[in-house]
């Protein structure tokens, strides 16, 4: 096992043993909100990070999956594994169709239209309630449970979770060092360079928002099975800029910055509720400082602390050379 | 010795202005073409179209016989343009190393020569030993000798130089143009862009003056390096 892999190797081994130390569900559930809100938020590093696309419609992407997911397993009675894997393509197809849209414009236009894109569904699935249930969402949503992987089991549900977790890791550390990888950070340095080199900008674009759009939908699914339960709200911009908080806190750019600003945020907002009313002002403060002390998110900032620590450590001593040898 | 490039009629407008009006030109195979002239004369204007980067309203480029025009800059670096942008413009969080794999492309044409990294490491030793520093922390020489990689790793049968001696030290000129002399030892059909006029009339077989987006001058350069007058009429030379 490599260097670079070890880290994250132990981080999730440590994520897994959770529910051997802990016998309440509470913590081991914890843990499986924060490991779906990494894959989320490893999937809008994609475009934010590599692609220098900002996007404020992030959540259309595990809300459309979780609602095709939770539609068709309760209304449509098809079985959840199945539901799944339609609801997963589905939001391929609609995704690929709105990045027609989204992909015309990079900047504050990006910014607006993914959010516009976002709220439109969100609309749907608020305004059209003969099928959305509107406000009160889709409740009853089965998990997938087979003899072998009860995943009624919080613990077991975790386990799943790491696992899709992981796969994302592993599949997205590939790509970014991939030549599409490289030539997706080229685009968003000098897009008209990469057109001089030969690169057709809008389809490196668009493969980053279908894998952004296919690693959201992953978590949507996760989602929708973890809380048995899907209503407008995951579709909200808050639930945006939630994923674009995590990112911006951990790090867009990096591999490590999604997954520690996920335990950041959902640890914030899920410990720090216990104890403080407030706590959406002790989530604000807390970026306040973040971005004052670490501008680019945590990880860069640690990175960056640790090669001023070096530079600081004392040079070693001069040897001292006997003259007598010296001289010669 | 055949045309590589052929420019005909070239209108080229920013808005609505005017920047390239009526240019004629070729650039013969395996020659250095010199496209000389003051700030705002359309050098970098006539570049960008060839390269696809400007749309043209009125003309046609040639590159090799084969029409360039209303062609995507993509579509126009896979038939054999390489363009090696004023100001530099290499990716600032991309290694040496991701630069010449990314742009990397075999040639179309059976050709003598294949440019690749190695080729390049050899052409610019420099860029061997800054293989994994990201090219946003090199120095300005460095990151041109990149750009002139970059753009000869796509394996382009003409080679478009805008300014490669701008703001460089005089020790990294001579490298750039040793490069450049090379290249053309080698075959490559080039098309330079120089405001260093003594560098522009070692490396030119063939000077082509514009004034306002219009040609007022060519020949070779050994007639304008003896023309006072021409040199301070168009160049702003004394």
């Amino acid at each position: 096992m490599s260097a670079r892999v070890l880290p994250y190797a132990v981080v999730l081994a440590a994520m897994a043993m959770v529910p051997l130390v802990s016998t309440s569900p509470f913590y081991v559930n914890l843990v499986s909100q924060i490991a779906i809100a990494a894959i989320g938020a490893l999937g809008l590093n994609v475009l934010v990070g590599h692609a220098g696309l900002n996007s404020l419609g992030f959540a259309v992407f595990p809300g459309l999956a979780a609602y095709l997911v939770a539609w068709l397993s309760t209304v449509g009675g098809i079985d959840p594994v199945t539901a799944g894997i339609f609801a997963l393509a589905g939001t391929l197809a609609v995704s690929a169709l709105f990045a027609l849209v989204a992909l015309r414009t990079t900047g504050l236009g990006f910014v607006m239209i993914t959010m516009a894109l976002c709220q439109i569904v969100w609309g749907a699935a608020y305004r059209w309630t003969s099928v959305t249930g509107g406000d009160n969402g889709l409740s009853g949503v089965p998990r997938p449970g087979a003899s072998l992987l009860p995943l009624e089991r919080p613990e077991v549900f975790l386990w799943l979770c790491l696992a899709v977790l992981a796969l994302a890791l592993v599949q997205l550390g590939h790509f970014f060092e991939s030549p599409l990888g490289v030539a997706l950070r080229g685009a968003r340095d000098q897009p008209r360079r990469m057109n001089a080199v030969g690169y057709d900008v809008w389809r490196i674009r668009f493969a980053a928002w279908m894998l952004a759009a296919a690693w959201g939908a992953a978590a949507g699914l996760l989602y929708a099975w973890y809380h048995q339960f899907v209503s407008p709200h995951m579709m909200a911009v808050t639930a945006s800029a939630e994923v674009l908080l995590m990112l911006v806190a951990g790090g867009a750019g990096t591999l490590a910055g999604p997954l520690i600003g996920a335990a950041l945020v959902v640890l914030l907002k899920n410990l720090a509720s216990i104890w403080i009313e407030r706590w959406v002002m002790l989530l604000g403060f807390t970026f306040v400082v973040i971005v004052v002390l670490m501008p680019d998110g945590i990880v860069p900032g640690f990175t960056r602390l640790r090669g001023w620590l070096r530079r600081l450590k004392p040079a070693p001593a001069p040897t001292l050379v006997p003259r007598e040898r010296a001289d010669g | 010795m055949p045309d590589a490039l052929t420019l005909s009629d070239l209108h080229v407008y920013h808005g609505d202005i005017c920047a390239v009006r009526g240019l004629d030109m070729s650039c013969a195979e395996g020659a250095v073409t010199a496209l000389l002239g003051r700030n705002g004369a359309g050098k970098t204007t006539t570049l960008s179209a060839i390269a696809g980067l400007l749309g043209t309203r009125q003309g046609h480029v040639e590159l090799f016989g084969k029409a360039l025009g209303g062609r995507k800059p993509e579509a126009i670096c896979k038939l054999g343009v390489g363009l090696v942008p004023q100001g530099r413009r290499i990716f600032p969080s991309l290694t040496v190393q991701e630069h010449l794999a990314i742009a990397f492309r075999r040639p179309r044409h059976a050709a003598e020569r294949v440019y690749d990294v190695a080729a390049m490491e050899t052409l610019f030793p420099r860029l061997k030993e800054r293989r994994r520093q990201l090219a946003g922390s090199m120095s300005g020489g460095e990151q041109q000798m990149l750009a002139i990689a970059r753009a000869l790793v796509t394996n382009p049968r003409v080679l478009l130089l805008d300014e490669p001696a701008e703001g460089l030290a005089q020790q990294i000129v001579a490298e750039v143009a040793e490069a450049i002399s090379e290249l053309k030892r080698a075959g490559l059909s080039i098309l330079l862009v120089e405001h260093n006029l003594p560098l522009a009339l070692r490396l030119a077989d063939t000077c082509v003056i514009l004034s306002s987006g219009e040609v007022v001058w060519r020949g070779a350069p050994h007639i304008l390096a003896n023309d006072s007058d021409l040199m301070a009429q168009h160049l702003g030379v004394h």
